[in-house]
C-alpha cells in the first residue's frame, strides 16, 4: 500500500510541537501555475499529459522542500486510498475521480502538496497548524520560485498567471484559514456572518457537510478574488475578516457561558458520555461530538492535550481512515460506525471525568 | 423522443442540442457546429444560455461576434468555455480578450495583475525566444551568403548564450540556499 507512509508520518497539522488554538485550526495557502503554450489538463490529450506530468515531477523532486516526500499517481492507487488523501486536504475531490496521467507529490511532513494534472497543471499546496499566514507564504513563495526556475509558467503582464478557470486569475492564490466555530453555531448566528463575509468579496464554507449545518462546527474562509490585488493584500483584507470572525466567535462563546451555561455544559457531558460508551458512531455524529469536547477543553473541563487529539480524531475516524487503519473489509457504513465508536471509546475511556468545578472557580 | 435532425438555423445536421426550462416553458434549440457563434452564444456580455434563448431561433441575424471563434492554438470555442467555465489552454486568453474583459468586471477586485511577477522566469523565456530568432536569422544569412551579417549574428549568439549560462548557474546556486 502506497500510502502507509502518510498514515504514519508524524506530521505539521497533528504532531507539531506547539499547541493547537482555541478557533484557527489551520492556515492554508495555494497558487496554481500553468506551463506555457500547453494545453490545460482538461483539454490536454493523453500523451500532453503523460509529458506535464514527468516534466512537473521532474520539477518538483529539484526542491529542497520536497526531498523523501511521497510521488503518488492517481492510476496507481485504489479508492480508499484516494479517500484518505482527500479527508487529509492534499487531493481535491475533482483529482481522486481522475483515472490516469494525474498525481500528487507530499511532503514529508504532509505540509505542502504539489497535485498534477488537477483543473490546472500544477495546484501548489501549503499548509499551516494554527493561524500563520506569514508561515505559510514564506514556504509557497520558496517553492514557487524554485518551480519558476525550472518551467516556464503561463503569465501575461496584463493578467498575471493564467489558469484554466478565470475566476483563478492573476495572483492565483487561494488563501483560507480552517476555523471551529461551536459558539456561532449555538448562537444560530452563523449565518448573519457568512452573508456579512460574503459581502466583502470572501467565502464560507462548512468544510464537513452542507452549508452552515457544517458537521463539527468547522468552516473554511478564503478569499474568492485573486485579480486586482497583490498577494500581500489579498492575505491582509482577509486576515481583517477573519480577525472579526474570531472575535465574533470568542464574545458567542462567553455569552453562552454566562446565559445558557447548563444547556451548553450538559451538550458537552453528554458528548464525552457518547464517546466513551457509544457503540455505533457515524462520521457526522463523531464530528459533532469531537466539536463539543474540543469547547470543554476551551473551557478548560480536558486537559489542552485534548485538543491535539480531538484534531486528530476529526481527520483519522473519517471514512476512508477508518477502512485504511483497521485494515478489514469494512465495506458497509455500519461496520465503520462500529470500528469509529470503538477507536472513539478506547481513547475517551482512559481519560479523567470532566473536570466542571474550574469553570465556576473562574 | 427523437431529436430534429437539422439545425434550426441553416438546415445544416444539428449536433448541437440545447433544453431550458424558463417560467415554467421547456424550450429547445437545435443547431450545427457553426450556428451558436452567429445566434449571440458569443455575446460578450452573456454567460447563461437564457440570454440566447430569450432571443428565439431565428430572432435576430445579430452579427456581434468577430471572426476568432476558436482558439488557433487549441481549437477551443467560446460555446465550450460557456459549458465549462474554463478555457482550453493560456494563449485563450489572447483569442477570447474581447469576451474576457468585460466578463472580469464582475469576478475580480480589478482587472489588471497587481501580483507577484515572475522576473527571472520572464527574463529567461524572452532571451531565448531572441536567441530563436538570431539563430534563424544567422541560417538565413549563411544561406544568402551575407557573411557580414552572419558574423554579427554570430557574435550575438554567442554573447546572449554566455548570459543564459550565467543566469542559470545563479538560480542553481539560489536552490541550494
Amino acid at each position: 500500500m502506497q500510502i502507509r507512509p502518510i498514515l504514519e508520518a508524524e506530521t505539521e497539522l497533528t504532531d507539531r510541537s506547539h499547541a493547537p488554538e482555541s478557533v484557527v485550526l489551520s492556515t492554508r495557502v495555494r497558487l496554481a501555475r500553468n506551463i506555457d503554450e500547453t494545453p490545460f489538463p482538461s483539454r490536454a490529450n493523453k500523451s500532453q499529459r503523460r509529458e506535464i506530468l514527468a516534466r512537473c515531477q521532474d520539477a518538483i523532486a529539484g526542491l529542497k522542500m520536497m526531498q523523501k516526500g511521497s510521488v503518488l499517481e492517481m492510476q496507481n492507487l485504489s479508492d480508499p486510498e484516494k479517500q484518505v488523501l482527500v479527508e487529509r486536504h492534499l487531493i481535491s475531490r475533482e483529482l481522486s475521480n481522475d483515472k490516469g496521467e494525474s498525481g500528487v507529490i507530499v511532503s514529508r511532513d504532509q505540509s505542502c502538496a504539489i497535485m498534477i494534472n488537477e483543473e490546472d497543471h500544477l495546484r501548489i499546496q501549503v499548509l499551516r497548524a494554527g493561524y500563520n499566514f506569514k508561515g505559510a507564504w514564506k514556504v509557497i513563495d520558496r517553492i514557487d520560485t524554485g518551480l519558476e526556475d525550472k518551467l516556464d509558467f503561463a503569465f501575461s503582464p496584463e493578467w498575471g498567471f493564467l489558469t484554466a478557470c478565470p475566476t483563478n486569475l492573476g495572483t492565483a492564490l487561494r488563501a483560507s484559514v480552517m476555523l471551529h466555530l461551536p459558539g456561532l453555531v449555538m448562537a444560530s448566528q452563523m449565518e448573519k456572518v457568512v452573508r456579512a463575509v460574503n459581502q466583502m468579496g470572501i467565502a464560507v464554507r462548512g468544510l464537513y457537510g452542507e452549508g452552515t449545518d457544517a458537521s463539527g462546527s468547522i468552516f473554511q474562509i478564503s478569499n474568492q478574488q485573486t485579480l486586482g490585488e497583490s498577494e500581500q493584500d489579498i492575505i491582509k483584507r482577509l486576515t481583517g475578516v477573519l480577525d472579526t470572525v474570531i472575535e465574533q466567535e470568542q464574545n458567542a462563546r462567553q455569552k453562552l457561558l454566562e446565559n445558557a451555561a447548563p444547556k451548553v455544559l450538559d451538550k458537552i457531558g453528554r458528548a464525552f458520555g457518547a464517546l466513551q460508551n457509544g457503540h455505533l458512531l457515524s462520521s457526522a455524529e463523531a464530528m459533532n461530538l469531537l466539536s463539543l469536547i474540543r469547547l470543554g477543553v476551551d473551557f478548560g473541563l480536558l486537559p489542552e492535550n485534548e485538543r491535539r487529539s480531538v484534531d486528530k480524531f476529526f481527520m483519522t475516524t473519517q471514512p476512508g481512515h477508518i477502512q485504511i487503519i483497521s485494515q478489514g473489509d469494512l465495506e458497509n457504513s455500519d461496520q465503520r460506525d462500529v470500528e469509529r465508536a470503538r477507536v472513539l471509546r478506547e481513547h475517551f475511556r482512559g481519560l479523567a471525568p470532566l473536570d466542571f468545578d474550574t469553570l465556576e472557580k473562574t | 423522443m427523437a431529436k430534429p435532425q437539422d439545425c434550426g438555423n441553416c438546415k445544416k445536421p444539428a449536433t448541437i442540442h440545447l433544453t431550458q426550462i424558463i417560467n415554467n416553458q421547456i424550450k429547445k434549440l437545435d443547431f450545427c457546429d457553426d450556428c451558436p457563434h452567429q445566434k449571440g452564444v458569443t455575446d460578450p456580455e452573456g454567460f447563461s444560455l437564457a440570454e440566447l434563448l430569450a432571443n428565439g431561433p431565428g430572432a435576430t441575424e445579430d452579427q456581434t461576434t468577430d471572426s476568432t471563434n476558436s482558439c488557433p492554438s487549441c481549437g477551443f470555442t467560446t460555446v465550450e468555455f460557456k459549458k465549462t467555465g474554463q478555457f482550453g489552454c493560456p494563449e485563450c486568453y489572447e483569442t477570447f480578450r474581447d469576451t474576457i474583459g468585460p466578463m472580469l468586471e464582475g469576478m475580480h477586485r480589478g482587472q489588471t495583475h497587481a501580483g507577484r511577477v515572475p522576473q527571472r522566469m520572464l527574463t529567461r523565456v524572452n532571451r531565448r525566444r531572441e536567441i530563436e530568432r538570431l539563430s534563424r536569422s544567422l541560417d538565413e544569412a549563411v544561406t544568402e551568403e551575407r557573411f557580414e551579417d552572419a558574423a554579427r549574428y554570430r557574435d550575438e549568439l554567442k554573447q546572449l548564450n554566455e548570459t543564459l549560462a550565467g543566469d542559470s548557474k545563479e538560480s542553481e546556486e539560489n536552490a541550494d540556499k
